[in-house]
């Protein structure tokens, strides 16, 4: 202050006149003007969590979308003899994670005998990298079990001449052995449960009721194939011109003549022979059905019926996702129209429909379902959850129309719009609509996972069955799921489909949050 | 006065939304063919006349082919049979279908079957209500810090992870690979053993993880409201230490909008959950009602329905009232 006491001694040239220059009122913003939907964007971005499950989101939906297309199996498809094979990515092959194993833990040295006796036959790993642990004892082992090449030969099949001689082309074109040398009748297991079982190439013998093998003085499996002399098939032999198991090519017998196993035993309607069943699905397969399936592998693994769960889970995905954003679009139309309607007029017309949509909302949607399905029975289970959801789906959204109706109804711009003439219907979906239209849509957002969260449910309860032809449920193979975690090793069957459900609620819910924070007007500017 | 006007009118608003239910399901489910459970050689003619005594058929002729044809009683005189019986004498009808419990009289056996289900209920919420609210509080007091979103991450997993996914996390942890528990709840029908209990416990566990996630949630954002008004400077300022203007100002305040949701939840334990009665096999209300689906049985059907239509409603009314009574700022009615 003490500098300015002078004032009146300013002196005269230190004034000049102003110029237009120098009045700064009426410049433009220097700053961009922020609609509300960019505001929106921008405060979504700014929320973290809401864009990683933003994201997540989009790479299950891309899942749902591309992962049918890369699988050859289907949800139809099912295969008995691979029921439980553990997950197997080719890539993991060498290490001890995700290679189509599993572990097993303290068992008899009967079942490891049985398994490293066909490891030695087929010449593959059905003990992983033959490394196995022995108790202190003596009596128990531990190993890694191959649960691809460990099903081995199941029974012996009867397959037709025809089978049999493309089965020997193939193997000479492939250089891959299907059918190995069979057993003579009179050397196979002699008990009732096992005389069938085509994986007793060795010599056993009957003890009690059970089939022990017997074993030579180093602990191996004594071979016990059905052999003939070179050029004296027997009548019962099917003749065989193809690839032989390794270390046999006509060997000299004690007597000094050659001998040849026997492949084929001819029985009426063809031939019974000893296939191992991983190579003769690969024929099958490849050769027969030609459906684009090769060796089995799945990915992630086998339910207990032998379904493939990764294209079970690709389908089922595909199927939710279609049928919740179908839902949420009818159920958006309806309930907008319905709420727009309610909240526009007020009044009786409000507390009338108020009323209906209150009583409509209050039936147990398990009711609703039942009676659909006890109507409807006979025709697709689709139907019949969708009317469901349709039937009480739209309130929730009608709901939210009508409060967004009040809150804009009796603005200014409103009874501007009005004065100048506005029809009803202009003013409902050309001036109000539009304002309240970011509310709208997050609960349409957030309508969805709780659609495939009871679709899920309801499957999983067996009210629903939606597996028919190409469609599954994710709540169907979380059944198939808990009914397996009794079974040692086999946790991996519902591990993916909880895994795909978990994340799926988790990243909707976060992005739901995320919408509505953003969409959120009262919120706006708070974040600088 | 105002009180007792409302609590009327909302009685009577749920009596007629329940009463138009009822009355759809019945006319639905007697617009349904009629199954007769008999065995391969038996005669279906006494099931036949058992549902002319209930008073759903009449004129039963036997045809030249041995099939039975009857004529249908209209509907509405069904209803009225139906609604007599069950005020006069308390039947709700027999079992026609649901070959375990063959003409047996269907309140009996729901009667039977409501004690585990109810046991569960009661148990999981005596569980999940205190530590849901104990959680709540303290997010509440510690806001922001990290206490606050370790509870916060913890709260928004439970909220996600759907009950199916947990029950079996559950009982794949618990009692298959650590084998604490067993696998099925005991069938034994001493309810209040030990055995009985600890079979229970995983149930239980699963189902008051999601209340315990809710409550926690709800306690934490109403608490945290009530902490920044000002009636909190006010308190402190009139010379509270800051645990007692917690304690008696802030904690009673926001119960206000919690409590009413516990006494609901409290009628909720009746309808049970259907998914943790299917994953551990409970023999409870749940599974009744998903096999009387099975079995097409309709008498079953209509008593459930009817009491799980009640259970609901009853369970949202007690909501609005219970706000009334506890919170007097709350005239509702009031003009």
């Amino acid at each position: 202050m003490e500098n300015n006491i002078n004032f009146n001694n300013i002196p005269a040239e230190k004034f000049r006149f102003a110029t237009k220059n120098d009045y700064s009122h009426d410049s433009k913003f220097q700053t961009k003007p922020v609609s509300y939907f960019q505001g929106a964007f921008r405060r979504f971005c700014k929320n973290k969590g809401a864009v990683v499950g933003g994201i997540v989101i989009a790479f299950l939906v891309l899942f749902a979308i591309i992962a049918p297309f890369l699988t050859p199996f289907n949800p139809a498809y099912y295969d008995q003899v691979f029921a439980f094979a553990t997950p197997r990515n080719e890539l993991f092959l060498n290490t001890n994670f995700w290679d189509g194993c599993k572990e097993k833990n303290n068992v008899g040295s009967l079942e490891y005998f049985k398994d490293r006796a066909l490891g030695l036959e087929t010449g593959r790993d059905v003990i992983k990298n033959g490394e196995y642990e022995v108790s202190e004892d003596g009596k128990n082992y531990s190993y890694r079990y191959d649960t691809y090449y460990g099903v081995g030969f199941g029974a012996y099949k009867i397959i037709s001449m025809e089978e049999y001689l493309d089965i020997q082309r193939y193997q000479d074109a492939t250089g891959r052995q299907v059918i190995y040398p069979t057993v003579a009748k009179a050397d196979r297991p002699k008990t009732t449960q096992d005389q069938n079982n085509a994986n007793y190439y060795y010599k056993t013998e009957k003890v009690g009721n059970k089939t022990r093998p017997v074993m030579d003085e180093n602990g191996d499996p004594i071979p016990v194939y059905w052999t003939y002399e070179a050029g004296n098939l027997s009548g019962l032999m099917a003749e065989y011109n193809s690839k032989r198991i390794e270390g046999e090519n006509g060997f000299i017998g004690e007597d000094g003549k050659q001998y040849f196993y026997a492949y084929g035993r001819l029985v009426d309607g063809g031939v019974e022979v000893r296939t191992e069943y991983y190579e003769y699905y690969t024929y099958i397969h490849t050769q027969v059905k030609k459906d684009g399936i090769g060796e089995p592998s799945f990915l992630f693994g086998t339910t207990g019926t032998g379904k493939d769960i990764f294209a079970c889970l690709a389908y089922g995905a595909r199927f939710s996702f279609v049928f919740a954003i179908i839902v949420a679009v009818v159920n958006f139309v309806v309930g907008v129209i319905y709420g727009s309607i309610a909240g526009y007029f007020g009044g009786k017309v409000d507390l009338f429909m108020e009323r209906f949509s209150e009583i409509l909302g209050s039936v147990p949607t398990m009711i609703v379902i039942t009676l659909l399905k006890y109507h409807m029975g006979s025709s697709s289970h689709i139907l019949v959850l969708f009317i469901t959801f349709f039937l009480t789906g739209w309130i929730g959204m009608a709901g939210t129309t009508r409060m967004q109706f009040y809150r804009f109804k009796n603005q200014e711009y409103v009874l501007a719009a009005r004065t100048l003439g506005a029809s009803d219907r202009r003013i409902m979906f050309k001036h109000i609509f539009p304002n309240g239209l970011g509310t709208i849509v997050t609960s349409v957002a957030l309508v969805i996972p709780s659609m495939i969260y009871s679709e899920t449910n309801l499957s999983y309860l067996g009210i629903i069955n939606l597996e028919a032809g190409n469609t599954t449920s994710v709540g169907t193979l979380i059944s198939a799921g808990q009914s397996a975690i009794i079974i040692p090793g086999a946790a991996y069957v519902a591990f993916f489909p909880c895994m795909f459900l978990v994340l799926l609620m988790l990243s909707f819910n976060l992005f739901g949050n995320g919408l509505r924070d953003a969409f959120n007007p009262s919120l706006r500017g708070s974040e600088d | 006065m105002y009180m007792f006007k409302y609590v009327m009118k909302r009685l009577g608003l749920m009596l007629f939304t329940f009463s138009i239910i009822f009355v759809m399901s019945f006319v639905l489910i007697k617009l349904l063919p009629i199954h007769v459970n008999v065995g391969p050689n038996e005669d279906p003619y006494i099931a036949y006349k058992q549902l002319e005594g209930r008073g759903w058929i009449t004129n039963i002729q036997k045809g030249e082919n041995g099939v039975y044809t009857y004529d249908r009683v209209p509907i509405m005189l069904q209803l009225g049979t139906y609604l007599k019986r069950i005020f006069l004498h308390g039947d709700f009808g027999v079992a026609t279908t649901y070959g375990e419990y063959l003409n047996k009289p269907v309140w009996d056996v729901f009667v039977s079957k409501l004690p585990p289900t109810i046991l569960i209920n009661i148990y999981s919420t005596l569980l999940g209500v205190p530590i849901g609210l104990g959680l709540g509080i303290f997010a509440a007091l510690k806001k922001n810090k990290w206490q606050d979103q370790v509870i916060n991450i913890f709260i928004i997993l439970l909220i996600s992870v759907p009950l199916i996914v947990l029950g079996l996390l559950i009982q794949y942890l618990f009692c298959f690979k650590l084998g604490w528990f067993p696998l099925q709840v005991s069938l034994s029908k001493e309810y209040f053993t030990w055995e009985v209990f600890h079979s229970m416990l995983p149930a239980v566990f699963a189902l008051s993880l999601g209340s315990i996630a809710g409550y926690a949630r709800y306690t934490r954002a109403e608490l945290s409201e009530v902490l920044t008004g000002e009636f909190m400077l006010l308190a402190r300022t009139k010379g509270l230490t800051k645990s007692q203007a917690i304690y008696r100002h802030a904690m009673r305040n926001s119960m206000v909008v919690i409590f009413p949701s516990i006494l609901s939840e409290f009628i909720g334990v009746l309808s049970g959950s259907l998914i943790i009665e299917k994953m551990f096999t409970i023999n409870g209300v749940g599974g009744l009602y998903l096999n009387s689906i099975t079995f097409q049985d309709y008498d079953f059907f209509m008593l459930l329905s009817a009491f799980y239509t009640l259970v609901s409603l009853t369970a949202g009314i007690v909501i609005d009232i219970s706000y009334g009574f506890i919170d007097p700022r709350i005239r509702m009615g009031a003009k």
